[in-house]
């Protein structure tokens, strides 16, 4: 059952060739005789997960049920599940248990998903490797001695060793995107707005964004169609209407215009996964599409803009860690000064508090101008960049990083050079724009990703473009060795 | 820019963040490299640019003053390190 499509096992409850408790039992199974050298989860709570897939067979039995009735789904521990342990890969939250569940998790639950169980991440969503967490790295299910991309990369890795059917995501600056190239998944990071933040820990609030993790792009449109839409508890939700995610992916490409930024294909763009990248996009010049050459030109100045925009937003989203009503508190705090201090130093590790501190650099007093300011600024002129170019075209497409992943240890003490790895996918979120990372083979062994970008709410139209190009190719197909195992 | 060691206590002070003072070299190093970095934004002509703080320019919704939660203070404080009769305590701030 582990090797079937969402679509093949929503058929197979339907048609009750096996039950949910079978399958979740089927799950959970490989999770714990799988899991205890990946590392992809956090939490299991299979008492809770069988519980739920039994609920879902009595009501597949009574001929009711929802779009997703049985279905397990494995949750980025970012999101908040009601009496279950929320962690976001901190020891600030190790012991936080929340009293709601996030929007998105009452959507799954709506729907009739199974929640499997919650996956793990980088320390606040905060890194491209997921060595921040305080739970230790997750290790790539293609070879071991690589990370598996990060923030999600807990999920990223248990879709791609068949640990879950489906996951779900955040990205703020590549964390959806990134690590599924590295896994060879797919994965989709809406439009800004378009999925509900209620109850999905803060990050970066004007760039963070919840999104499908899957083996296919029917799977991720299939999960799509539970995750979005509008939520009156989120300021900043999308009132724009939902469209049917699935109705559109057989939809011919004839005609498609597909930019090609020429600074996504430049100097730092390893060959072979350049190649591989012209190789997909070969396959989509086939079924009708036509290749167009433009720029983006601020893309050098990318990578220096999110890294002040996140931290400032981070570093004001991350204050309200007090250790006064939730989460770590010190031992034995001598007065309130040092209750914060030593809460704050004990609870976040290394990345987040350098994080912090750049962010509340760049707000203070004097610096704001030159840095927030400025990078507000830049941040417009690189979102004109996309609008004149969705002027020309229809979808963006390049590489989601610059090379296939990387060994665990190799970046880790260098902030900067981990920075550089999300070149490709931060500026998507710094525009807003839905993105998507569709796998596009192997190179030494290891998958990376063709990066599709479109304009805003064009979710549909990359999802039709990633389904085509499976329809004619099995790059998305390739298991890694912890995938077929029995 | 390169910034100082004092500096990065000042800002720490300000996040309320501790830092050990044996490790206060290693911080700033990391530090004055991230803004190495970032400073390359110095060089872009912003003039007249207006800035962007949310991809869409949304602007804040609005909506009707009505009660739609209920009171769960109670769940709420079920989760907090200390509290006490409805109050979340801390160390004496006023002596």
């Amino acid at each position: 059952m582990h090797t079937q499509t969402v679509s093949q096992l929503l058929q197979g409850l339907r048609e009750k060739r096996f039950s949910s408790v079978e399958l979740t039992r089927c799950f959970l199974d490989r999770i714990a005789r799988l899991d205890g050298e990946l590392n992809s989860f956090i939490s299991v709570d299979e008492d809770n997960a069988l519980a739920q897939a039994a609920a879902a067979d009595a009501r597949l039995a009574r001929g009711e049920g929802g779009p997703l009735t049985g279905l397990p789904v494995a949750h980025k521990d970012i999101f908040c599940t009601d009496g279950l342990r929320t962690t976001c890969g901190s020891r600030m939250l190790d012991n936080f248990i929340p009293p709601y569940d996030a929007t998105l998790i009452q959507r799954f639950r709506d729907s009739g998903s199974v929640l499997l169980g919650k996956t793990n991440m980088d320390e606040f969503a905060m890194g491209s490797s997921n060595e921040t967490s305080y739970y230790g790295p997750v290790r790539n299910p293609w070879d071991h001695k690589l990370v598996p991309g990060g923030s999600s990369g807990g999920s990223a890795a248990a879709v791609a060793a068949r640990l879950a059917p489906a996951a779900t995501g955040t990205d703020t600056g590549g964390s959806i995107r990134q690590p599924a190239a590295f896994c060879g998944i797919t994965g989709l990071k809406p439009t800004y707005g378009r999925v509900s933040r209620l109850g999905m820990v803060a990050f970066a609030s004007s760039l963070d964004q919840a999104g499908p993790m899957a083996r296919s792009a029917e799977d991720c449109a299939l999960l799509l169609n539970t995750m979005a839409g509008h939520d009156p508890l989120d300021s900043t939700s999308s009132v724009q209407p939902v469209e049917d995610y699935c109705a559109g992916l057989g939809n011919s490409l004839q005609g498609l215009r597909i930019g090609l930024p020429r600074e996504y294909f430049g100097e730092g763009l390893d060959s072979a996964t350049g190649a591989a990248v012209r190789a997909a996009l070969a396959e989509l010049e086939k079924l009708g599409a036509e290749l167009v050459d433009v720029s983006l030109p601020h893309s050098e100045l990318t990578i220096p803009t999110y890294y002040i925009v996140a931290p400032a937003e981070a570093s004001t989203n991350l204050s309200r860690y007090d250790g006064v009503r939730y989460g770590h508190r010190c031992d034995d705090p001598r007065d309130l000064h040092d209750l914060y201090t030593r809460t704050r130093e004990e609870g976040f590790g290394d990345e987040v508090k350098r994080r912090i501190l750049v962010g509340t650099y760049a707000l203070s007093a004097g610096y704001y101008d030159a840095y927030y300011k400025k990078a507000q600024q830049v941040r417009r002129l690189i979102k004109d960049d996309f609008m004149r170019c969705f002027e020309q075209v229809d979808v963006l497409a390049g590489p989601t990083t610059p090379g296939p992943a990387f060994g665990i240890g190799a970046k880790s003490n260098d902030p900067v050079a981990m920075y550089l790895e999300d070149v490709y996918t931060l500026a998507v979120n710094l525009a807003g724009l839905p993105g998507m990372s569709v796998p596009a083979g192997l190179v030494g062994g290891n998958p990376v990703g063709l990066q599709l970008i479109g304009r805003h709410f064009a979710e549909g139209r990359l999802l039709n473009v990633a389904h085509r190009l499976q329809q004619v190719t099995d790059w998305h197909l390739l298991e890694p060795a912890a995938g077929r195992d029995a | 820019m390169a910034i100082e060691q004092d500096e990065i206590e000042k800002i720490a002070e300000l996040a309320r963040i501790r830092i050990d003072g044996d490790q206060v070299p290693e911080v700033t190093q990391r530090i004055t490299e991230i803004l190495a970095m970032v400073d390359r934004l110095q060089a872009a002509d912003t003039a007249g640019v207006e800035p962007l703080a949310n991809p869409l320019d949304a602007i804040q919704r609005l909506r009707a003053d009505e009660v739609t939660e209920s009171n769960r203070r109670e769940d709420f404080q079920a989760i907090a390190p200390a509290v006490e009769n409805g109050l979340y305590l801390v160390p004496r701030v006023i002596e």
